[in-house]
């Protein structure tokens, strides 16, 4: 994929920033207000809130808003595009982060996606394909004290770029990645991604794809991930909260949102993100609760290694039946990693898996301070004559 | 016992050659060390097979070790070598054609036999067969020796074996008389632990110092006196250590953290080994999962503020090349190191050439020039490394250095430089508003300074100048990305005026030999020493000619068309198949003649002078 024809798609100086047929206000959170009678919701342990804190905007003054976050660029995307609501959603949740903007760093690869650090008035670098990975990873072991987020897509990270997002899944860089995965290459025009599922009939597969497709929460499992998490881009509240809980984390805080494309393959999700299907269809979990969906009437057991899903209603089974999540299993988080695009379970959204395990970027910046504590601050001249010499009169 | 006469020579070459895993290069290393501690000049040309343990016996798998020394100014590893030493048919086998007719040949007699021919696809006994008339050959029962000395350490067959390097290390020791003591402290040293073994090689070393004086097989030994070097404090230096301590002298005296990323790739690997350990100079390193993500942890580190560095060799760079061309447009600081290697593709690995000058100097898409620096000797790769950093820095852009396997591993004495005698080496990060813009105030990453026109560093966490870059084509000035037609034209223009720029760092042309000559020699890189010795000898045998030396590829020397108008005669070797020479062609349109050396191996100063003979008559 290539960025050759990025004004493709212009749209006519208007900014919309929802995805159509989506409220601005009023679409009920589907977690939170469906748990079980008696049940608080409750938010699991943040690993560390550790990190800059302190008004946004380097003032020190006023509080900062989400205007304050947002570039003069005009956004580009095409109008309708699920991408203006990652958008908003991160520019409303960086205020309350309380991260100053100077500290704040955007950085991307290629495709649609990748434009996002042009509309952040934060730093930011628009790399190349796929190589994001590696500039966050070494901006973040120069400049362990800045807050460092990564966006990619579907294409830029686990085509061009795989071999990165496995290896900044093991080092556990302290960053965040947003991967916007719409199943298609939007920039390019659309051939299918990675994530396509076979049979794709796309402009380079006229006959249907061969290729099966990755599964990306199980991905950067098999990768060491220590956090991996996944959200969609018509439930802004449950996404902010995933980014939220992802920015919390001291470590590689993944982030899978799923994202219509409505050029090249619209509705891709849309059994898991329109009011008609998502109650059914997509199930929002979360740490030490019982695994329930459609309204509290359906949940999920587990019968030997796989999950099933039981009828709440019928009196056969109850909330004590259902399996209670834990993120920090990480034999649960391989199952629940493998409930992909079944007929017969619902789709799950919410942190699949956290791990403490200490981040590179602290690791290498403890290294560095236990050598200078052991062997002293170099001295540029005793490294100039160390070992054999000889004087020549 | 009568000592042996002694016979002074104004210089010497010296080869030791044996299977990978006969500890070649710990014999010349120790060799070296004993000849600084003569106070010799010397050069150095470690030449080993790209296998780590290649099959015992076979002519892949020598590796070797040269050294050229002398009282006199040694500037190459030498043309002929005056003692082979040979551990096995094979070694003979490989490098019996590099000694000078008369020269002599050490040989392991006991290695000698059918099994060892035949693994060297020999068909007769080269002891025996009279292919050796044309020098004097020392037959030594090194195997049998060894054993003899160590029957009753309780070593056992395969330590005892591998020790027989100490004993042919002390023969030629007491060859050249060379002192025994920097070896003995090392093997002390090394083996500390392991007193059996330290022992044992003490032991070797100081029987084979005594054999020379007791074999028949000897009538004299030699000896080179002192070089006279210019006064002031030595030390052997390889140029990869050079290089490292140059960066580390660039994070010194600048004041910035170093972020070395890289890839292990030979002949590139000891900077990253080095710099390794270097951390408490404020050295940063990181091992990425490959090239790409080598250069972009670099790229990344720059954005950061850090003097970043990546380095690699030849099949690196060509993976490297989307992202300097992203360093490039970005504008930041970035040094690239590329150690050439022998190519195309894998080529060979551990052989030295200059074949990346024209992937260094065009090797993106689109127009993205940037400097290319050339490191000529060993100790210069300090200086270059240096150099590279500052610039990098002051112009805000990446910068090439060539160095080559040669210069990686070859080594030379080295006048330890005063670190207070090095260039400053300034840094001004921005940390305010650059521009008005409706009466405000805002900072525009692309406002250039009016001399070196490179644009302002300003590092994440410097509230008010939150920019954004990309490899988007931006607008000249504020930054922001613009797809206008005459923009995009002016800012090629504009980068490209910025490395031009550049000349202005460059001292004027020293021109050597004989300025009246009509023949000039152009070279780059490591073909100094050689361009020079061939140009001197050449000139002591009455040929006028004269050469000089770019270490700046690009640009090239403001002043270097006036120098070529002095001549009307131009050769240009290089270690490759004619790069510099299309380059130079191109620029001056003038009648540049190539002499090109592709096997591996650097220039002898014979080779240089033969083809100026032949030019001059």
């Amino acid at each position: 994929m290539s960025d050759k024809n990025p004004d493709s798609k212009p749209n006519n100086g208007r900014k919309p920033t929802l995805p159509p047929g989506m409220k601005p206000k009023g679409a009920k959170p589907p977690s939170a207000s469906k748990l079980p009678p008696g049940m608080k919701p409750k938010g699991p342990p943040t690993a560390k809130p550790e990190g800059p804190q302190g008004p946004a905007g380097g003032d020190g003054a006023s509080k900062a808003t989400r205007a304050d976050f947002s570039s003069d660029q005009d956004v580009r995307w095409c109008p309708g595009c699920g991408d203006y609501a990652i958008l908003a959603t991160v520019q409303r949740l960086m205020p309350e982060l309380g991260v100053p903007r100077e500290k704040v760093v955007f950085v991307s690869g290629i495709g649609c996606s990748s434009r996002f650090p042009y509309y952040m008035n934060t730093y930011g670098m628009h790399s190349i394909h796929g190589r994001a990975p590696t500039i966050v990873t070494g901006l973040k072991s120069a400049r362990p004290d800045l807050d460092v987020w990564m966006i990619t897509g579907d294409g830029d990270s686990l085509s061009i770029g795989g071999n990165h997002i496995i290896h900044i899944m093991r080092r556990n860089v302290n960053v965040q990645i947003i991967m916007f995965n719409n199943q298609i290459y939007g920039l390019t025009k659309g051939q299918y991604s990675p994530t396509s599922e076979i049979g794709k009939v796309t402009k380079s597969t006229p006959f249907g794809s061969l290729d099966h497709p990755f599964n990306p929460i199980a991905l950067v499992l098999g990768a060491e991930a220590s956090f991996a998490a996944r959200t969609m881009d018509r439930d802004p509240k449950h996404m902010k909260e995933i980014l939220k809980r992802a920015h919390d984390y001291r470590g590689t805080g993944f982030v899978e949102v799923y994202q219509n494309c409505n050029i090249f393959n619209d509705g891709a999700f849309f059994q898991f993100t329109e009011k008609e299907t998502k109650s059914d269809r997509a199930i929002f979990f979360e740490h030490k609760k019982p695994l329930t969906y459609a309204g509290g009437t359906k949940g999920l057991r587990l019968n030997g290694f796989s999950l099933e899903s039981i009828d709440l209603e019928n009196g056969n089974f109850g909330i004590d039946d259902c399996l209670v999540y834990d993120e920090t299993s990480r034999d649960l988080a391989g199952i629940m990693a493998r409930v992909y695009w079944r007929p017969d379970l619902p789709q799950p959204f919410g942190v699949f898996y956290r791990e403490d395990r200490p981040s590179y970027d602290d690791l290498l910046h403890k290294q560095v301070q236990s050598v200078i504590e052991r062997s002293g601050k170099g001295s540029l001249e005793k490294l100039l004559s160390e070992g054999e010499t000889w004087e020549v009169s | 016992m009568a000592l042996k006469p002694v016979e002074t020579l104004p210089e010497a070459t010296v080869l030791f050659a044996g299977d990978s895993g006969d500890g070649m290069q710990l014999t010349g290393t120790q060799f070296t060390l004993a000849t600084a501690y003569a106070m010799n000049d010397l050069a150095t040309l470690p030449d080993f097979p790209a296998e780590i343990r290649a099959p015992v016996g076979t002519t892949y798998g020598v590796s070797g070790f040269q050294l050229h020394f002398g009282s006199i100014d040694i500037r190459t590893p030498g043309d002929e070598v005056d003692l082979l030493v040979a551990m096995n048919p094979a070694a003979l086998k490989v490098n019996v054609e590099r000694v000078r007719i008369g020269g002599t040949i050490l040989v392991n007699s006991n290695a000698f036999e059918k099994r060892n021919f035949d693994l060297a696809n020999m068909n007769s006994n080269p002891l025996e067969d009279g292919s050796l008339d044309k020098y004097r050959v020392i037959q030594v029962e090194l195997t049998r020796l060894t054993r003899e000395t160590l029957k009753d350490t309780g070593l056992n067959q395969k330590e005892i074996d591998r020790s027989k390097n100490m004993f042919a290390l002390g023969l030629a020791l007491w060859l050249y008389s060379r002192p025994v003591e920097p070896a003995q402290k090392w093997v002390a040293a090394k083996f500390a632990k392991k007193p059996d073994i330290r022992d044992a090689n003490l032991e070797l070393l100081k029987k084979g110092y005594h054999f020379g004086e007791t074999t028949e097989q000897f009538v004299t030994r030699y000896e080179v006196t002192p070089a006279k070097l210019k006064p002031g404090r030595y030390r052997a230096i390889m140029g990869v250590q050079a290089l490292a301590m140059g960066i580390v002298a660039a994070a010194n005296k600048s004041g910035l953290q170093v972020v070395y990323g890289s890839y292990p790739i030979t002949p590139a690997s000891d900077i990253l080994h080095t710099l390794s350990r270097y951390k408490n100079h404020g050295i940063v390193t990181i091992q990425a999962e490959d090239e790409i993500a080598a250069i972009g942890t670099a790229i990344g580190a720059a954005f950061g503020g850090s003097l970043a560095i990546t380095g690699t060799s030849g099949p690196g760079i060509a993976l490297k090349g989307e992202a300097m061309g992203l360093a490039h447009i970005i504008e930041l600081p970035l040094v690239i190191i590329n150690v050439q290697r022998g190519g195309p593709s894998t080529g060979l690995p551990t052989k030295t050439e200059q074949s990346d000058l024209l992937q260094a100097l065009y090797g993106r898409n689109g127009d993205a020039p940037m400097p290319v620096i050339a490191a000529s000797t060993p100790g210069d790769c300090f200086e270059v490394a240096y150099e590279v950093c500052r610039i990098a820095v002051k112009y805000m852009t990446p910068v090439v250095l060539l160095s080559d396997g040669y210069l990686a591993n070859g080594s030379e004495p080295w006048l330890i430089p005063n670190p207070e005698d090095l260039k400053p080496f300034n840094v001004k990060f921005a940390d305010k508003p650059n521009h008005v813009v409706d009466d405000e105030p805002v900072f525009w990453p692309y406002l250039r300074d009016e001399t070196t026109m490179a644009r302002p560093w300003a590092k994440p966490g410097t509230a008010g100048l939150e920019h954004r870059v990309g490899g988007l084509e931006k607008h000249n000035g504020s930054g922001n990305v613009s797809y206008d037609a005459q923009n995009h034209e002016l800012m090629i223009k504009i980068r490209a005026e910025k490395i031009q720029r550049i000349q202005a760092e460059i001292a004027p042309i020293k021109i050597f030999g004989d300025p009246t000559a009509d023949l000039l020699v152009v070279g780059w890189g490591s073909t100094k020493g050689a361009i020079e010795a061939g140009v001197t000898r050449a000139n002591e045998a009455g040929k006028k000619v004269a050469s000089i030396h770019l270490r700046f590829v690009n640009p090239l020397p403001s002043d270097l068309g006036a120098v070529l108008s002095q001549f009307s005669q131009y050769l240009v070797p290089e270690m490759n198949n004619g790069q510099l020479v299309k380059v130079l062609r191109s620029e001056y349109l003038l009648p540049f003649e190539a002499l090109n050396k592709i096997q591996g191996r650097p220039f002898g100063p014979s080779e240089i002078a033969a083809k100026i003979s032949e030019m001059v008559g």
